[in-house]
């Protein structure tokens, strides 16, 4: 992970795609064809009932992955068997990871090589007091998510617990599947943020849902992340053709 | 010692509680917690609730002494007639209290989840009340099953948004609510329970402790007892029974029962008995007790009454059930049909199916003869007469 950012020549890919989406063993299947295509890392999420943050979209890939029976045992041992070496960051929220046992998870994410985690519900202050020392012991970094709204204090505090990954800059203020505010306001804002992080690496997502918009989102950050908008390419079938974009 | 209401810097109480928030909503739950701690204890602000308490809700509600309940019992019990608050329950005492922090905060729009819509129509009083913008989510199965209060929420101007994600019901609703105040971070969201991220659990449990106010200064004028020996409340998510237990969570001698939803039984797979089948981990910002499967995927309760069939329970009543501080009982349906056929028939009082399941806890407590009771009579029944007139109640219990 750590590679990847220093060695970027250009902002990085980061696709979205639901575990057990569309058939539960369709992983391989579309990790090979991310080899395939220029995508830098996945952001793989974990489904789960009630997130909280996702638009429909998203909460729908979630059902229907729950429907064909998906689950954490299942997930890591699908991980474990990947044959792409492509980076895996694993997004959830925190009730299935805390019910799965955070330590259990934790071990078998270092087990099956995962790069790092995304869990939009734990809040900072709350990771510091009470989780904080239990990820650290397994030294994969949380990804915190920051947002055009976030103070700079606040900025300079979750590039600070992300050093070792990323900070995902939420686009917008909005929940994932919208559509990314492209003004002039929110780009000055951006490259704020960036400056705040200092050496920590900036992704943006939540709204990008093409080559343009990634292009005018992500310059002057490391990257951007697609999840909504490949994931309605999957449904129809028409994902190799969505990447073929990039 | 410190109170059993006090929470720490985070929001917990003991174990339980936190706001486990996207950093989305962080900004907005950081101003509405400045904002409650600020005019909780702000005269003013005090003065204008206890007001339109008193002049718009008709508080004090009366504390009723049920001589037959007491002679079939044989203790001295109660009933604190929330029932008789403006729009049939207690939800309106909390609605009433965020809606005039909202006021102080400059907003104009409200977004509120419901459940069976009891919230949802004491949320489109207030917003018609304050001039306010109301948005209601509610499940869509919900919508179908309480069409009423649809109808009285569209009456007093409020847009009801039906909630089409997952089940269609309470939690689902919720997460609607939520999504709207993450891209509409200028509205108020008036949660309607004790539950949530911090500062609503604490938030509510406050503007609802007028009922356990109450309940001491009545107490004392009836019977000369500062204080009660038993008080029963329902709970789903447990906004009245917060209330009726506020003041006196500190005292030991005061026993707190929380009865909750059995629906079919709670070995039937389909009942709300959180406390009992529950297990911890984290719903809609909040870390408590909740029904969830074997990996941690959230589990549709069931329960005969729309109020109570929430997957969570406030995390005051987390902790404080897990403590042994509070008794946990489950009702089942049928108990809980036949105690509301038991109190229309002999007090003339038709009770919410809700607060049914706290009436019919009496059949599951000994009491010594003088043993002072007092149950949370939370919401009346109207609402629910067609569930009542569905289901046949069990002759022999009279």
């Amino acid at each position: 992970m750590k590679a990847l950012f220093k060695n970027q020549s250009k902002p990085l890919l980061s696709i979205f795609t639901t575990a057990g989406y569309p058939k539960i063993d369709d992983l391989d299947r579309q990790l090979a064809l991310f080899d395939s295509k220029n995508v830098n890392f996945i952001e793989l999420g974990i489904p789960f009932s009630d997130p909280m943050a996702d638009g429909p979209t998203i909460q729908e890939t979630s059902t229907i992955a729950l429907q064909n029976g998906m689950n954490l045992d299942i997930l890591f041992g699908q991980l474990n068997e990947r044959k792409s070496t492509l980076p895996i960051v694993l997004m959830g929220y925190l009730n299935p990871i805390l019910l799965f046992g955070l330590e259990r998870f934790l071990e078998l994410s270092k087990k099956a090589n995962v790069s790092g985690f995304i869990i939009p519900d734990l809040e900072i202050d709350l990771y510091q007091e009470r989780y904080k020392s239990i990820f650290e012991a397994f030294e994969i970094p949380v990804c915190f998510l920051v947002t055009p709204r976030t103070t700079d204090a606040r900025i300079q505090k979750a590039a600070e617990l992300s050093k070792n990954g990323f900070v995902y800059l939420v686009s917008t203020n909005s929940i994932t599947g919208g559509e990314v505010a492209g003004n002039n306001k929110l780009s000055a804002r951006y490259e704020e943020i960036k400056s705040l992080c200092g050496a920590t690496p900036v992704m943006i997502g939540f709204g990008i849902s093409d080559r343009h918009s990634f292009n005018g989102a992500a310059k002057n950050l490391n990257g951007g992340i697609i999840g909504s908008a490949y994931l309605k390419a999957l449904k129809k079938g028409e994902e190799t053709e969505f990447l073929n974009q990039f | 010692m410190k109170s059993i209401l006090e929470t720490d810097e985070l929001g917990f109480y003991g174990e339980f509680g936190g706001a486990y928030i996207p950093e989305l909503l962080y900004p907005s739950v950081q101003e509405l917690k400045e904002a409650f701690f600020k005019y909780k204890g702000d005269e003013d602000f005090i003065a204008e609730f206890k007001h339109l308490l008193k002049d718009y809700v008709g508080r004090p509600t009366p504390l009723y002494f049920s001589k037959k309940l007491s002679e079939k019992h044989g203790a001295q019990i109660f009933l604190k007639r929330e029932d008789l608050n403006h729009t049939g329950a207690h939800k309106i005492n909390n609605t009433i209290g965020q809606i005039l922090l909202a006021k102080r905060m400059g907003k104009t729009q409200i977004v509120a989840e419901t459940g069976a819509g009891q919230h949802g129509v004491a949320t489109a009083t207030v917003c018609a009340l304050m001039d306010m913008e109301c948005t209601i989510y509610m499940g869509a199965k919900d919508i179908d099953r309480q069409a009423p209060n649809v109808e009285r929420m569209k009456y007093m101007g409020a847009k009801v948004v039906s909630a089409e994600s997952g089940s269609k019901t309470l939690k689902d609703a919720t997460n609607e609510a939520i999504r709207h105040w993450i891209n509409n971070p200028d509205t108020f969201y008036l949660i309607g329970s004790v539950v949530g991220p911090h500062p609503y659990p604490a938030m509510v449990a406050y503007f609802q402790a007028v009922i356990s106010e109450e309940i001491k200064k009545q107490l004392l004028q009836k019977t000369n007892h500062e204080k009660p020996d038993i008080v029963i409340a329902c709970v789903g998510g447990g906004s009245n029974a917060a209330g009726a237990f506020y003041h006196f969570y500190d005292d030991e001698n005061v026993r707190l029962i929380a009865v909750e939803a059995g629906g079919l039984g709670i070995k039937s797979g389909k009942s709300a008995a959180t406390a009992v089948l529950g297990k911890p981990g984290v719903i809609h910002g909040s870390y408590t007790l909740l029904m969830q499967d074997a990996y941690g995927q959230i589990v549709e309760p069931h329960s005969i009454s729309a109020g109570l069939d929430y997957p969570g329970i406030g995390p005051l009543h987390a902790a404080t059930i897990s403590s042994g501080r509070v008794e946990a009982i489950a009702i089942n349906d049928n108990e809980a049909l036949n105690a509301a056929q038991l109190l229309a028939k002999s007090e003339g009082i038709i009770p919410a199916l809700e607060t049914a399941h706290a009436l019919a806890a009496l059949n599951h407590c000994e009491f010594k003869k003088n043993d002072v009771v007092v149950i949370n009579l939370s919401g009346r029944g109207d609402k629910d007469m067609q569930t009542l007139l569905n289901n046949k109640y069990d002759e022999s219990t009279f």
